[in-house]
């Protein structure tokens, strides 16, 4: 085996160069290139100044804002996490009933069967989206707060639902950021 | 199941079917020397390689000195990668300052265990993360420590499967190739293409590629949002097609920026199986005979769709105490429906669990959701997948040597009912093959049974240096029979160099990243060097004609001995292990039995 070393290390050192260096670096300049909206995270920006990324969830509270799924990482988008809670845990079955009841609180006018994501954690901990069922669960509500009528707010909806790719691939879907950015532009606040 | 979950399926199944034949004559025409489409530009590339390495192309190696290279290829890996780690504070591309006085508050530290672990995790192809990728590692890490074993570690184990089939396709010759050209020409021209046009794919469906620090953005509400980015495309690509695993990020291909829309997903689980699946059309090109890696392709099909669907079907079910509480299980037009807890929305029940069943059926590793919070049945069918040795499809190359063993020893269960000497592709199995054999598929079962066992009775002092929480067990984040699965997929992940988890388990502490690391090191080596002494033996035998007593190792009835077999072992082995864990808790489960925390998790 020894004598295999010399070869060894000159091969990690070629690996090294090819495959750690000029790989990376060649593609970081093509995608550069090709993609440079893509290749540096998406980026939103509103007048000039980064608001978050297409992609990546962020935390909404405010009741005139449609809301995320529940984040294990509290949207840290520095550090993505998920729950970890197993289907038999204590902890999942108080934090979902909490997260019901709070829904409940919030939105007194939707009286329909919880989705499922609402009230699930995502598995990141930055999930962009969510299903069109828990938009319009959220429709009354955000309705209220802004000053006008639910029927507009589903009309905004329906807008902006990315339907499954190529007809199957993942379920209809929104983008909280994006539908959140259509209302701001839509029904600026009074 | 959906319906639109069965189409999924059956899509993804077709196109890997038609990418089968093409990927695997072209790396039979890679491993065997001859001329390719990409012979012209890689050509020179190769040369340059030999002559770097000291490498003479046309010097074949006998099994002992292929295996010595394979290890000290993979020592001198593993001491590269612990240093760029332990050293990442001094090295350049390191924006965060990871490893420095600046570092962000949140950082890992990259303790010495911690870097041990994670070296012989990416240099066995296991890519299991006790770290979270975007809070310990530097760019530079990333780059030349972490992406360049994603190609090589791969190579590698494509090198060895390649020199098993050799030893059937040889006769009475004493070398079975060399290993430095075997693992020149699988990154060179399977991996590296390859990767190319996937990162390229990926950063133009959103996957980032920069090299600059983090974005701190201020979201509509006014919040302060650091957002992680990184040359994440370039090691995204290798991650899934070298079936590594190891993710840029934390949360792998769950986060949007590794995996950021149902079609990347789509992709990215298509890349995890093409190269496995490619391999058993390579392989029956190499012996001369196409119909026996279709066999071998329609075994793996069968324990594909039967995993599958099982998988799907209890994650589509849903948590029955979450539909207690008004939850939506069923699926409607407008939302999902199934367990949606760990599980990213545009993924959809089909495509995470499809996902989950790849990576597991492969030596993968990577995740698009959490397995820790599946179904108990949902959970296991990735926890069996990787106790059967990963031979469903497989990893890169250990897919291929993984079943091969298992057809060794369904020809010689074969062989003891009819009294006859059993032989596969005209070789004669004897007991040099079959001891060699079950060496491997012991020492596998031994790692993840004995170390699950003895780390669920380890007692440590509470704050002391092995596992400052105190008793190994104390580190699951689930009471109840889930904390035992906890444990028992770790061990289970690492001795098949999966490197996927069920991630509630807190596996950063010195007995952890010690004991995972033997167990990693124990299934890659021990399963690697008994084949490539079992390709040596057989490259050494005489082909022996056909006759009408010989079993055919092609056609149905090969194929559902295979599936016997590989059932078979991995039930007679697993099966009180799996009783104990997700069987038990499907059970009460359904009864509605719940079990608190055992550790405060960070959540708010």
């Amino acid at each position: 085996m020894w004598r295999q070393l010399a070869p060894a290390l000159r091969a990690m050192v070629f690996f090294t160069l090819l495959t750690g260096l000029i790989y990376p670096g060649v593609m970081t300049a093509l995608c550069q290139a090709l993609f440079p909206r893509q290749a540096n995270g998406s980026l939103v920006k509103v007048r000039g100044r980064i608001v978050g990324s297409a992609l990546i969830g962020q935390k909404f509270t405010q009741p005139q804002y449609f809301h995320p799924r529940p984040s294990a990482s509290n949207y840290d988008a520095s550090a993505s996490a998920a729950s970890n809670d197993g289907p038999t845990s204590e902890a999942l079955v108080e934090r979902v009933k909490a997260a019901i009841a709070q829904f409940r609180k919030d939105n007194p006018d939707y009286s329909g069967p919880i989705p499922s994501d609402l009230v699930t954690a995502s598995a990141s901990g930055l999930d962009p989206d969510i299903s069109v069922a828990s938009a319009e669960a959220q429709a009354a509500r955000v309705a209220a707060a802004r000053g006008v009528s639910v029927a507009q707010v589903r009309a905004l909806i329906r807008q902006q639902v990315e339907r499954p790719t190529l007809g199957f691939l993942g379920p209809p879907r929104v983008n909280v950021l994006a539908l959140n950015l259509a209302l701001d532009r839509r029904f600026p606040r009074p | 199941m959906t319906a639109s979950g069965v189409f999924y399926v059956v899509i993804y199944f077709l196109v890997l079917l038609a990418l089968t034949k093409p990927l695997g004559l072209y790396m039979a025409n890679v491993f065997e020397g001859r001329r390719t489409f990409l012979t012209p530009v890689l050509r020179p590339l190769e040369r340059l390689t030999y002559r770097a390495c000291g490498v003479r192309e046309d010097v074949e190696q006998r099994w002992t000195q292929y295996a010595a290279s394979l290890i000290a290829f993979s020592l001198v890996g593993f001491l590269f990668v612990y240093a760029m780690q332990r050293l990442e504070g001094f090295l350049p591309l390191n924006p965060m300052g990871f490893g420095t006085a600046h570092a962000p508050a949140n950082q890992t530290a990259m303790t010495p265990d911690l870097a041990f672990n994670t070296a012989v995790s990416f240099v066995t192809n296991t890519n299991w993360q006790a770290y979270g990728g975007e809070t310990t590692l530097s760019y530079w890490v990333q780059m030349t420590a972490l992406t360049v074993q994603n190609f090589v570690s791969a190579a590698a184990g494509i090198a060895v499967a390649i020199a098993l089939v050799r030893g059937f396709a040889r006769k009475q010759m004493r070398s079975i190739g060399n290993f430095w050209v075997d693992l020149t020409r699988g990154t060179l021209y399977v991996l590296l293409p390859l990767s190319f046009l996937l990162a390229l794919f990926l950063c133009a469906r959103g996957v980032p590629q920069t090299l600059a620090a983090y974005v701190k953005a201020r979201t509509l509400e006014g919040r302060v949002q650091t957002i992680a980015v990184g040359p994440v495309a370039s090691q995204e690509a290798p991650k899934l097609l070298g079936t590594n695993g190891g993710g840029f990020f934390n949360q792998n291909s769950a986060h949007p920026y590794e995996n950021p829309t149902p079609l990347t997903n789509f992709v990215e689980i298509l890349a995890i199986l093409a190269i496995p699946a490619g391999l058993t059309y390579t392989f029956g090109k190499m012996v001369g005979d196409t119909r026996q890696g279709w066999t071998l392709f329609a075994a793996m099909s069968v324990l594909f769709f039967v995993g599958v669907f099982i998988c799907t079907h209890a994650e589509q079910a849903g948590n029955p105490n979450l539909a207690r509480l008004g939850v939506e299980t069923r699926a409607t037009a407008g939302q999902p429906g199934g367990n949606m807890e760990g599980k990213e929305l545009r993924f959809g029940i089909p495509g995470s669990a499809l996902f989950t069943v790849a990576t597991t059926d492969a030596s993968c590793g990577a995740v698009n959701s959490m397995l820790d919070s599946y179904t108990p049945l949902g959970g296991l069918i990735p926890m069996f997948n990787l106790q059967t040795d990963e031979v469903i499809f497989g990893g890169v190359g250990s897919g291929l040597y993984g079943i091969l063993l298992y057809a060794i020893l369904g020809v010689f269960i074969a062989g003891l009912m009819v009294g006859r000497t059993p032989e596969y592709l005209g070789k004669k199995i004897e007991q040099k093959e079959v001891k060699m054999a079950m060496i491997a598929v012991i020492s596998t079962a031994f790692a993840i049974l004995v170390f699950a066992a003895v780390t669920l009775d380890a007692r440590f002092a509470a704050h002391g240096y092995w596992n400052p929480p105190g008793p190994a067990v104390a580190n699951v984040q689930n009471g109840g029979p889930h904390g035992f699965s906890e444990v028992l997929y770790a061990f289970s992940s690492a001795s098949e160099n999966n490197g996927s988890a069920f991630a509630g388990l807190n596996a950063n502490t010195p007995w952890y990243n010690l004991t995972l690391g033997l167990a990693m090191l124990l299934g890659r080596f021990l399963f690697m060097i008994p084949v490539l002494a079992i390709a040596g033996s057989l490259a050494a035998k005489k082909k022996i004609p056909e006759t009408s007593g010989t079993l055919p190792t092609h056609g149905a009835l090969f194929a559902g001995l295979l599936v016997g077999v590989v059932l078979v072992v991995g039930a007679l082995t697993f099966f009180p292990a799996l009783s104990l864990g997700p069987i038990v808790e499907y059970l009460l489960m359904l009864k509605g039995k719940l079990y608190s925390s055992l550790i405060l998790t960070a959540w708010s």
